[in-house]
This record gives C-alpha cells, structure tokens and sequence, in this order.
C-alpha cells in the first residue's frame, strides 16, 4: 500500500508542476520575447512551483528523499530561481526592474513580488545563522517568511497578464496555498508565540 | 438659520452624499472644463530614445495609437506637437529602436500612428507615448504617458496629452 501511495503522490506533483510549465510554454507571447526574457519568466514559474515542493517536504508526504536536506537544497534552489527571475528581466528592461525594487513602479503586482523576494533572502539570511538564533526564533521567523513568500508570490503571479496559461495558473496558486495553509496548521508553529 | 444639532439622519445622508461624490469622481466633469494638465506617469519614461525620426508606421503596423493634445486651461488643440510613441510588439523590444516612432498632431491637435501589435511585457500590455519639450519649440512642460490596454487584444489605444504651458 504504501509504494502505491507514495507513486501517487509523487505523480501528483509532478503533475501540478509539469502542467503549468508546459501551458506557459505554449503561450504565444513567447515568440516575441528575448530567450533571457523567456528564462527569467520561467524561473518565476519554477520558484512558484518549488513552493509547492517546500510544503510537501516538511510535510513528510514525499517518500524517497531526505526531506530535511531535500528542503534546504530546494531552498537553495527557490533562491537562484529569484535570482534568475529578477537579473533576466533586468537584463530585458533595466529601468522597469529599477523601479520595481525602489517600489515606485506603476505596476501592481511587482511590489508583492520584491516583498516575497526579500522574505526569500531573509530566510536564506535565517538558515544560514539559524544555531546562534535559536530554536524558537528560527522556527518563528521562517514560518513567518514563509507566510509572507506564499502571499506575496501568489498574488504577484496571479495579478500578472504573462505567459501562465490562467486556468493552469489557478490550479498551481490554489495548489500551492492549500500546501501552505495545511503544513502550517499542521504544524502550529504560533504555539511559541506564548 | 444653522441648526446647531443636526439629527443622526442629517449627519449621515450629508456625509454619505459627501463620500458617493467624492468616491465617484462626480465632481470630475466640472474639473475637465477647465482642462487641468495631464501629470506624467510613473515608468513612463522607461526605454525611452529620445529622438526617434518621424515616420508614417512604426515597422508594418496593424496597431493604431491616437489622440489628442490640447493647451491647459482653455483646452485649444495644439497643431504640429511631436508625440512619440513605443512599447514593446510583435516586431520588438521596448528597448529596440525599431520599436520607437514619432508623428505630428494635425491642425485640429489629433495624431495617429500606425505601430506593430502591442503584446503583453512585463505583466501588462502596454504603450509609452511623450510630448518632449525638448524636441518641440512650443514652450509645454514634458509629458511621459504609459497607458495601460484593458485588453490585450485591443487592436487601439486613445491617449489625451493636456499640456502645460512653461
């Protein structure tokens, strides 16, 4: 039973991941961008998805991986995926990125995307020194984070006219909040607040 | 005569009215009669080349942008004011300087340019358009627009320039 549960899950995922990946890569306004345009969309789509990846993760629903080291290197992973994100599109058009970070462009979504940014590279920033924070205030920060990167992505994905297909985009942003909404009840972190 | 203790309904239905006016932006066509100067967008100026030649169809066209240009105020056209226009299309970048045109406002102060599809880049589809005082002998304040199609299928977009005099 539990080889057939872990395959289902496993396909699953994959799934979630692969459809949306693949709807964007049928979009058609793909064929009037750069490839560096086209990378830094796509590395957006892969940080989204590895979401999904991190909750299931610490979930312990993932039977095959070391879940806490699988965690961190997708971390890792989630980091160079912003990153990619953010020096593409500066690469395809350097004063609307500039804009964005100094949050002062006229767009929207863009600013729920730096703050989901700077909530990445503030856990990466807790991970690294998360001995000498301790266990309460490295348990608290990063689940904080990870409320605010869940957000800020989804709206910052969903707010955005781009290559996601809008129905496979749903599918993933509700996907990815279920994830999150579930591991953090789960594992009811706010305990340490008292 | 002032009553100095209105009813609970008279509070209520003044500030009500007050915040339906307000949040509607009721008061707005009284404004428009005096033509008040169209302020510049914010990202506007992203990608701008100043000085791009004026041409009769920016690449092979099939995307129309036009519109008005008026003085402040009074709200008189404004005959042969530069506007140029770019963003990013079928046929290039916003960066490209393919991509980049300018036209002349005709006598009653409309201009029309012909310019590739507008696709959707950087999350919404969109134009760029400028008066630059610097390319005009005219005495108007510089104006960056970046107006926002509601569709990405729009196969048009209407801008107005309301220009202040220096």
């Amino acid at each position: 039973m539990a080889p057939m549960r872990g395959a289902l899950i496993w396909s699953a995922l994959v799934l979630a991941i692969a459809v949306p990946l693949i709807a964007a890569a049928q979009s058609p306004l793909l064929q009037w961008r750069d490839p560096v345009y086209i990378i830094a969309g796509f590395a957006g789509i892969v940080g989204l998805a590895l979401l999904l990846v991190q909750f299931l993760l610490i979930a312990g629903v993932l039977p095959g991986v070391p879940a806490r080291r699988a965690h961190i290197w997708t971390g890792a992973g989630l980091v160079i995926a912003v990153f990619l994100h953010v020096a593409g599109l500066w690469i395809t058009s350097p004063p609307d990125v500039v804009d964005v970070l100094l949050f002062r462009s006229p767009t929207p979504f863009s600013v729920w995307g730096v703050v989901a940014m700077w909530a990445v590279f503030a856990t990466a920033g807790l991970a690294a020194f998360r001995k000498r924070l301790g266990l309460r205030a490295w348990r608290l920060g990063h689940n904080a984070a990870a409320v605010v990167i869940v957000s800020g992505t989804v709206i910052h994905a969903w707010l955005i006219q781009g290559a996601m297909e809008v129905t496979t985009k749903l599918g993933l942003c509700l996907v990815v909040v279920a994830a999150a909404v579930w591991v953090l009840r789960r594992r009811r972190v706010w305990r340490m607040l008292r | 005569m002032t009553n100095p203790y209105p009813s609970r309904r008279t509070v209520f239905s003044t500030v009500g009215a007050a915040l339906l006016v307000g949040a509607t932006g009721l008061r707005l066509p009284a404004r428009a009669q005096s033509f008040e100067p169209t302020p510049s967008m914010r990202g506007g100026s992203n990608n701008y080349r100043p000085g791009a030649p004026i041409v009769d169809r920016i690449g092979n066209g099939g995307f129309w942008t036009s519109g008005t240009v008026r003085r402040a105020g009074d709200g008189a056209p404004l005959a042969g004011r530069r506007i140029q226009v770019w963003a990013h299309t079928t046929e290039g970048n916003e960066r490209d300087a393919r991509s980049h045109g300018a036209t002349l406002t005709n006598e009653a102060g409309e201009f029309r340019i012909e310019m590739p599809q507008i696709v959707p880049a950087f999350g919404q589809p969109h134009g760029h358009l400028v008066y630059d005082a610097d390319y005009d002998d005219g005495g108007f304040e510089t104006v960056f627009l970046r107006p926002v199609m509601e569709r990405a299928s729009d196969t048009s977009l209407q801008v107005e320039f309301v220009l202040r005099p220096v």
